[in-house]
């Protein structure tokens, strides 16, 4: 079980109360029509699925309720940084 | 044979147990194990495939033959459990498992002489491929019967398991003498650790020294010093009889405690077994090596074990395993136990070392001591079947041949391969292990967590060495690193060893050297599989199932490795390593299950009106999480006739339904009907102050998402209902587009499913019944007409009365407060019954919301299907430029005209009911293969129609109307007729009166 900070309530708590929510800074375009059918598709179902990090919401469904967004390492599972909706997603010093 | 003193046993204390039920008698602190050697029981259990006599190998949780099952009546029995680890209590009743009709003679033995091939490496996928029909009627009852070991137990648990959460500072993870020496030192500066072990007693490794002492102490004393100085530190919590069995992510470890196993009459009221859910700062591997068996031919005949095993027997348990033995060494750690068990009294008929030039200060001292020592001499065969009667040795060559050499009688043989470290937990963290090609073992290397590994696990052997890296890591745990030295003496140390298959001059052929005991695995399984073409050890593992029996391989995996190696002729590590995955050994589905079980598996939701229902005899059906009243049938009535009485009722006077479970989001906020307008398909600024309107939800990728009717409380507040399943969903929903979407809306999302207790009140009668006891509200069809809301009162208190139906009759649901549900249910109840007033379940409510054509959000859709699918173009706001699913719904695959389309469908006999999920074709009997049109989603006995109504996706269904298509059943086609989807009351009379 994952200990994930939660950026608002600022605090570590346990996966339990947390609900993931697919991948992060998948943006909605302010005018879907304008949008091909193309560009639309994949925006609906093509996700980056790395293999290492992963930008990825989660929403603390039994705490604050609020959306946020995690860099995760998908092969190992560490947690590098929780950080606000609408925030960019930060630069991991290497 | 019991010695006469020594060891940890009480030998004062007598306790009686049974064995296959033959009664016998331990001592107190014996395992079940090392009493039944007490008693001179070698035969234990019979092998997975060949059924061979098996007797054990070790005296730890590495055991892979001693599987016992152990029952002390009215349910409480478990399978599998290893006799080395079951602590003795009086009255234990165990028995052997895998043999029919006995242990001593099992039929299922004559595999053992099938001929060579048929049990061999891969041999399921070989042997019962044909003839075809065989499998159904030969192969697979024949499989069932022998596979698996033991018998899961067929009453319910009568036990109850405990969970908790603890964190600690440090968790060490085994108490032997590293493990105690790092709790130690972590412990001494007040942090909080935890120190977990398997055994019942800690101590590890040093409860079966005879000879060594630490720092002038007995290694016993020594023990007995440390866990005193443990115990009476606060911040120290030491769990025996506790299994770490899994690491997962961010040091985050399940520890399984058993806490009644070993107690003859447990108190009731204690748990059985409890779960520990550890999260540590830091984590301190001391989980000590295993010793390797040596893979020679016959290597598993009872009264074979590892030499190791044989020294705990006879130093912590005063049991002599034998009488004569002979001891087969690769390490120098044989040589210690060959002492041992010569100073218990067990005559040590000979010593046969593999290496030609055997050193170090095991050997030093057997030779001083006398002990007959062959060197470059391997056992080549054993003789006896249920009990080792001999052992033929040869003498190996410089060039690996082996020449014939001399028989010896024994009744025990040791073996003693070498050590294998512990790194499974390690592993299980994701961290990297690294090879050691000088000593041929796996060590941790790079960690992925914050964890460290000690003493032998780590490579460590040498106690001194061990003591001091385990103390030394305990304190850079804690963040005050300094080490410290420890006096060791009459230890002897694991150094040597040997991988693989051990050379013989027998018919290759014709043995049976084990690698894997518990999987009946053969070093010739492994050569086999390798020249059939698996190269990788996870083709070789899975084809000839080594490893992955219940013990995982402990005692298996190097030799299987070195095996797979020598025949590939490649290096170890360029062969791969199989995965060690939790758990470490079996853990019980209780323990895991902890509370969770019965009534407590999952939340059980109840309406205020739950109680009433009960007691007027309603049936009850499960809906998400909640009890909903199903029917309520009178005496005598089945559930279609009471659905037929509640079907007439609420169409000729009225019916009385509990709609609480609806789920209920107030949306309140300046922007509140802007957010509606993106959430919802139909357009809702102009929606009047009052009036409900019915919503359509898409997700967006435009498939109907939920649907429920909304009330417009005031400019910025509307009351919105969801599905009864759908309401956390959409709420989920909601709070996603409002946060990350449209965070600059000013907008409040409530949940209020639970607050509103909802009464729905349908029929020709409703208005008259509810009429007196409505107080602040005009009723009348002028003022309050259909999809409309007002706010009063009813019976004295506060209510939201929306005028809506979902069964095509002049109905009202009556919001009320939870808390006054039922007595406002009663109220209106007894005001209706001279009317006729008839309570109804879901059933009914299916049947008349069918008869209207209206959807079930889950029934009628499936996740594909589009507003237009079915038929509610209308629900779309066309004007609007945006709503979630908008864009979507021009997609090319969505605005294809053979989609399927929900359609209604008529029997040609209207007595036939179709059932729902039923397929529909074009031909009453369409050839194998027929791509289906489409389904059945809703198929009823309408009462009100004297006929059998269904609903149905059918591909192209717009364009079929009034043709005949066929539902095929296994006793002929059903010729049904496709309609539009509505059948009663097309022009909506009856909801607007």
């Amino acid at each position: 079980m994952l200990l994930i900070r939660c950026p608002y309530c600022e605090m570590e708590r346990p996966e339990l109360e947390f609900r993931y929510g697919g991948e992060a800074h998948v943006v909605r375009a302010a005018e879907p029509e304008t949008i091909g059918d193309e560009a639309w598709g994949q925006f609906l179902y093509l996700r980056s699925n790395p293999k290492g990090l992963h930008a990825e919401r989660w929403r603390h469904t039994n705490g604050c309720g609020r959306f946020f967004n995690c860099l995760r390492d998908t092969v190992t599972d560490r947690i590098f940084v929780t950080y606000k909706a609408g925030e960019p997603r930060p630069e991991l010093a290497s | 044979m019991r010695t006469g003193n020594g060891g940890r046993v009480d030998r004062s204390r007598r306790i009686n147990f049974s064995f296959d039920g033959r009664a016998y008698q331990g001592c107190a602190g014996d395992t079940l194990a090392s009493a039944l050697l007490a008693n001179g029981v070698h035969l234990v259990g019979r092998s997975f495939k060949y059924h061979r006599p098996r007797g054990f190998v070790a005296a730890g949780s590495e055991e892979p033959n001693a599987l016992v099952d152990i029952d002390r009546g009215n349910g409480r029995s478990a399978p599998n459990l290893r006799a080395t680890q079951v602590e003795l209590y009086e009255g234990l009743v165990a028995k052997s498992q895998n043999r029919w009709p006995s242990l001593a003679f099992d039929l299922q033995a004559l595999n053992d002489l099938a001929p060579a091939g048929l049990f061999g490496a891969g041999f399921y996928y070989k042997t019962f491929m044909s003839p075809r029909g065989a499998w159904h009627r030969l192969y697979e009852p024949f499989i069932r019967r022998v596979a698996g070991l033991g018998h899961a137990p067929k009453l319910p648990d009568p036990d109850h398991y405990s969970q908790r959460y603890a964190h600690c500072d440090v968790l060490v993870v085994g108490a032997g003498a590293t493990g105690l020496a790092a709790a130690l030192a972590a412990g001494e500066t007040g942090a909080a650790v935890i120190l977990a072990d398997e055994q019942a007693e800690m101590g590890g490794g040093l409860l079966d020294e005879r000879t060594a002492s630490i720092d002038g102490l007995s290694a016993a004393n020594w023990v007995g010093a440390t866990l005193a100085r443990l115990a009476a530190m606060p911040n120290v919590t030491l769990l025996p009889r506790t299994q770490a069995f899994g690491y997962y992510a961010q040091n985050f470890l399940g520890l399984a405690e058993k806490l009644t196993e070993h107690l003859a009459a447990p108190d009731k009221s204690q748990p059985r077994e409890r779960l520990w859910k550890v999260r540590a700062r830091q984590v301190l591997l001391a989980t000590g090596a295993i010793e390797r068996p040596l893979v020679f031919p016959d290597n598993d005949r009872p009264g074979v074990m590892l030499a190791s095993a044989a020294r705990t027997f006879a130093n912590r348990y005063g049991v002599r395993p034998g009488e004569r033995a002979v001891v087969f060494v690769a390490d120098d750690t044989g040589y210690g136990a060959a002492l041992d068990l010569h100073a218990a009294g067990t005559e040590i008929a000979v010593i046969a070392d593999l290496r030609t030039a055997p050193s170090g200060p095991g050997f030093e001292a057997a030779s001083g001591t006398g002990l007959r020592i062959m060197p470059a001499t391997v056992v080549t065969g054993v003789s006896g079947n249920l009990r080792v009667s001999g052992v033929t040795l040869g003498s190996l060559a410089a060039d690996g041949t082996v020449r014939g050499g001399e028989k010896i009688v024994c009744d025990l043989v040791l073996m003693a391969g070498g050590w294998t470290p512990a790194v499974h937990l390690f592993s299980q963290s994701r961290g990297k292990l690294a090879y050691d090609s000088e000593r041929q073992i796996y060590l941790p290397g790079t960690y992925a967590q914050a964890a460290q590994s000690a003493g032998a696990c780590n490579g460590t052997f040498e106690l001194a060495q061990a003591i001091a890296e385990g103390h030394a890591a305990g304190a850079v745990a804690v963040g005050t690193p300094g080490t410290r030295s420890f006096a060791v003496t009459g230890a002897i140390a694991p150094a040597g060893g040997f991988h693989g298959a051990v050379p013989h001059d027998r018919n290759p052929e014709q043995v049976k050297a084990f690698v894997d005991f518990q999987n009946d695995v053969t070093a010739k399984d492994i050569k086999l599989a390798v020249r059939e073409g698996m190269h990788s050890i996870e083709h070789i593992k899975r084809y000839t199932t080594t490893g992955m029996a219940t013990d995982q391989g402990k005692t298996s995996n190097m030799n299987g490795l070195a095996i797979a190696s020598a025949a590939l002729d490649k290096p170890i590590p360029d062969i791969g390593l199989t995965t060690f995955r939790p758990p470490f050994t079996p853990v019980t589905f209780g323990t895991l299950a902890g509370h969770s079980r019965g009534a407590l598996l999952d939340p059980v939701r109840q309406t205020p009106m739950h109680g009433w229902a009960a007691a007027n005899g309603a049936k009850f059906e499960d809906v998400g999480q909640w009890k909903r009243a199903w029917y309520f049938p009178k005496p005598g009535e089945d559930m279609h006739a009471a659905v037929n009485r509640e079907c007439r009722a609420a169409r000729s006077a009225a019916g009385l339904f509990d709609a609480t479970t609806l789920g209920k989001i107030e949306i309140v906020g300046p922007d509140a009907a802007e957010f509606m307008e993106r959430l919802y398909t139909n357009p809702w600024h102009k929606l009047g102050i009052g009036r409900c309107r019915y919503g359509l939800m898409l997700n967006e990728a435009g498939f109907v998402m939920d649907d429920g009717v909304i009330g417009r409380l005031a400019a910025d507040s509307f009351h919105v209902t969801t599905t009864t399943g759908g309401a956390t969903r959409v709420l989920a929903h909601m709070e996603d587009y409002l946060q990350t979407e449209f965070p600059e809306l000013k907008v409040w999302l409530t949940s209020t499913t639970e607050q509103w207790a909802v009464i729905a009140i349908q029929g020709p009668k409703a208005r008259e019944i509810i009429a007196p006891l409505v107080e602040g509200i005009d009723l009348a069809a002028e003022t309050m007409p259909h999809m409309s809301v007002r706010e009063g009162s009813i019976c004295g208190v506060p209510t939201r009365l929306f005028r809506v139906s979902f069964t095509g009759e002049l109905g009202f649901e009556i919001n009320v407060p939870a808390d006054h549900g039922r007595a406002v249910w009663e109220a209106v109840h007894e005001a209706g019954v001279p009317h006729g007033l008839t309570p109804y379940g879901t059933e009914t409510m299916h049947v008349l919301r069918a008869e209207k054509g209206y959807i079930i959000v889950g029934q009628e859709t499936d996740g594909t299907v589009t507003p237009s699918d079915l038929g509610l173009d209308w629900a779309i706001g066309k004007a609007k430029k945006d709503f979630v699913g908008k864009r979507s719904l021009k997609r090319p695959d969505l605005v294809k005209t053979d989609r399927k389309h929900l359609v209604g469908l008529l029997t040609a006999d209207p007595k036939v009911v179709l059932e729902e999920g039923a397929q529909i074709t074009v031909e009453a009997s369409p050839a194998t293969g027929t791509p289906a049109l489409g389904h059945v989603t809703s198929s009823y006995w309408s009462e009100t129609l004297g006929r059998s109504i269904a609903m149905a996706l059918v591909a192209g269904g717009k364009g079929r109307m009034g043709a005949t298509l066929h539902v095929p059943m296994p006793d002929g086609g059903i010729a049904v007729t496709v309609t539009e989807p509505v059948f009663f009351d097309k022009e909506g009379g009856r909801i607007n009166a």
